[in-house]
């Protein structure tokens, strides 16, 4: 019975994806002999292929609840598991940085430079975890904090001659202080709105940094950042990269200490209390604006450093490093990751820019299967990869 | 003897409708008062402008702390708790993804400092203020008889221990009124008299007075030293309980008009 069901389900599927494909798989016209050629052998292979991924699509859903059946009863997954053992985590973490450490010798420059952009975007994607995942308030511009950081370097060194060094803390608090400014006019709002409005600030960022000539030197941008100066040795291009890379690897390891400490902090508290239920966190004493200011000052501080360090490695900056896009993909290293899971944004960040570099060899199909395993991953784990399991007060008497 | 709270002539209205209309009110030191009504009366919306989740459209509410006079009018609502007035919510609003213990730490936000820089260097202070905040929190769950949920969800709780992790977690604010919205809602019998002593504990042991919505008549009549009754926004009736179940227009407004023949 529920096998012929299935069976019945899977053909009207493959029904459907022939009908849908027929005029770009089957009908093909040829404008040289003015004639249509009928490539009907596309459309058996189109309702075979699809009866079969139908198939397996189906099973995999049966699995998952199946799955998720079972897992109630020992709530963690594998990861989060491995995680909390103390008999894992510490030779995992020693494995761990052993490679990061050795990273750059082993591989090229090509391949460090990867990791470079890729760790930049833990970065980010942490900073928006402090918004998104500990606070709840879902920021969609958050690429404008980014360019804050990143503006900040090129213009201060270029007016001022500022070095790395000292722009690092100053992108951070400028991005900061934009933080603020964003937030608070949309201290009131929740949810889809606050997104929206978030969205605009990004936007209107990027447009002034796009047509205010005189100050940002438009979409020409900025050319010749220095890199980062190591007590005035010079470096090689070699050597830079790989001190860059370290750079990075040290403030990804800072932002997951300061993002943990804040976790379990009388301000992590009120954060997850604010995200709860607002009303009965104000009748508690939490000052919603103050609380709420500082979740979103905190999250740009990061993009503002990430931003200082992009700067520097990329020495050159124009708005279209700032785009919607950018934004997009920040959230989604989030989303996919798992919201408030460190672990979980460290993974979906890698995954998500390491992958379409990786992938560059299939061309086209770059951004098809980018999409695709944005989709799958939000059908079978909705809670990202690593899903965040809050880490309660645990009480010793 | 001095009031610690005083509401007069509170007015509050939503565009073309008066929620409250003019109504005055006062709270001795380590009183118990409650507020009645029947449904829609107005109740809760009392209880929203006292704590600064609405600002009444006119009137004024005075607490007297120290002897001083201050005006909480316009006040928001984690200002008035840092004053020492204290809530629960009528349909249960806990922190659903924290603890028991949690909930009631988030109770001492208001007392405690550490900011930003505390939370991340942890300095001495911060984790002398964080061992007190833990401390403090078991000690009012073993007043209030949680303690053996302490590091339960507060949505796995059963109903009536939620209602009083919600008074243990106003409790953690320091007050000296509590304002409880229909604490015994929902609760057996068995519970609700678990409450009413609960209720005298904390008056009679911490000195805090109580402001109480219900609809239990039973708790109220035994609980409280002062009744006020409000229908349609207006205070029909005010008095000791003994007053109060013998008042006609009370009788009135609960069970409706005689019809004369």
């Amino acid at each position: 019975m529920t096998a012929q069901n299935e069976i019945k389900k899977s053909i009207l599927a493959s029904l459907w994806f022939m009908f849908l494909t027929f005029p770009i798989m089957v009908i093909k016209v040829n404008t040289v002999t003015n004639s249509i050629e009928w490539r009907w052998h596309n459309m058996a292979i189109v309702g075979i292929g699809a009866f079969f991924l139908s198939m397996l699509w189906r099973y995999l859903l049966k699995r998952k609840e199946e799955g998720r059946k079972k897992d109630q009863s020992d709530g963690l997954s594998i990861v989060q598991r491995l995680l909390h053992e103390r008999r894992f985590a510490l030779p995992g973490l020693m494995i761990i940085g052993i490679f990061t450490l050795l990273f750059p010798h082993i591989f090229s420059m090509y391949q460090t430079n990867i990791m470079i952009s890729a760790l930049i975007f833990v970065v980010l994607g942490l900073g928006l975890n402090i918004v998104i995942g500990l606070a709840g308030l879902l920021v969609l511009g958050y690429a404008a904090f980014f360019a804050v950081g990143a503006y900040s370097y090129a213009l201060l060194n270029l007016h001022y001659g500022i070095g790395f060094w000292i722009a690092l803390p100053i992108g951070g608090i400028f991005a900061a202080l934009f933080g603020i400014l964003l937030g608070y006019p949309v201290l009131r709002l929740r949810g889809d709105y606050l997104a929206i409005v978030t969205l605009g600030f990004g936007e209107i960022i990027r447009l002034v940094l796009e047509n205010w000539n005189e100050f940002s030197f438009g979409p020409s941008g900025i050319k010749n950042i220095p890199k980062p100066g190591f007590f005035g040795i010079e470096m090689s291009m070699h050597t830079t990269t790989i001190y860059i890379f370290y750079i990075v690897v040290v403030l990804v390891i800072f932002t997951i200490f300061v993002i943990n400490r804040l976790k379990n902090s009388r301000i992590g508290r009120a954060w997850v209390a604010l995200k709860d239920d607002e009303i009965a966190s104000q009748a508690m004493g939490i000052d919603k604006a103050k609380t709420k200011l500082r979740a979103f000052a905190l999250g740009a501080t990061w993009a503002g450093m990430a931003g200082v360090v992009f700067a520097s490695k990329t020495t050159f900056i124009n708005p279209a490093s700032f785009t919607l896009w950018e934004s997009v993909i920040i959230l989604c290293t989030v989303v996919l990751g798992g919201m408030g899971s460190i672990a979980g944004v460290i993974a979906g960040a890698l995954l998500l820019i390491l992958l379409p570099e990786y992938m560059r060899d299939f061309g086209q199909f770059r951004m098809i299967t980018f999409g695709a395993v944005l989709i799958l991953m939000m059908i079978f784990r909705p809670g990202g990869m690593i899903e965040d399991v809050r880490k309660t007060y645990k009480f010793e008497k | 003897m001095k009031p610690i709270l005083e509401v007069q002539n509170m007015t509050m209205d939503f565009g073309g409708l008066r929620a409250i209309d003019s109504v005055d009110l006062s709270i001795e030191k380590g009183q118990i008062v409650a507020l009645i009504g029947p449904n829609g009366a107005g109740k809760t919306t009392f209880f929203n402008c006292i704590t600064g989740i609405y600002t009444p459209t006119s009137g004024d509410i005075y607490i007297y702390p120290r002897g001083k006079e201050e005006r909480l009018n316009g006040l928001k609502p984690n200002i008035v708790t840092k004053k020492g007035l204290a809530r629960t919510f009528q349909n249960i609003r806990l922190f659903t993804s924290m603890t028991v213990l949690e909930n009631v730490m988030i109770g001492c936000h208001a007392i405690t400092k550490a900011g930003i820089m505390g939370a991340i260097f942890r300095g001495a202070a911060t984790k002398a203020e964080e061992r007190l905040i833990v401390k403090k929190s078991y000690g009012i769950l073993e007043k209030i008889g949680l303690e053996k949920y302490v590091d339960e969800l507060a949505i796995n709780l059963p109903y009536g221990a939620q209602r009083r992790l919600e008074i243990a977690r106003a409790l953690a604010t320091d007050p000296f009124l509590l304002l409880l919205d229909e604490p015994a809602a929902g609760m057996n019998p068995q519970e609700t008299m678990e409450l009413d002593e609960l209720i005298l504990k904390i008056r009679n042991r911490e000195g805090i007075s109580i402001l109480l919505i219900e609809h239990d008549m039973k708790l109220v009549m035994s609980l409280s030293e002062k009744i006020y009754v409000v229908d349609y926004g207006k205070k029909i009736a005010e008095g000791t309980p003994e007053e109060i179940r013998n008042n006609p227009v009370v009788i009135k407004a609960y069970l409706g008009e005689e019809i004369d023949e």
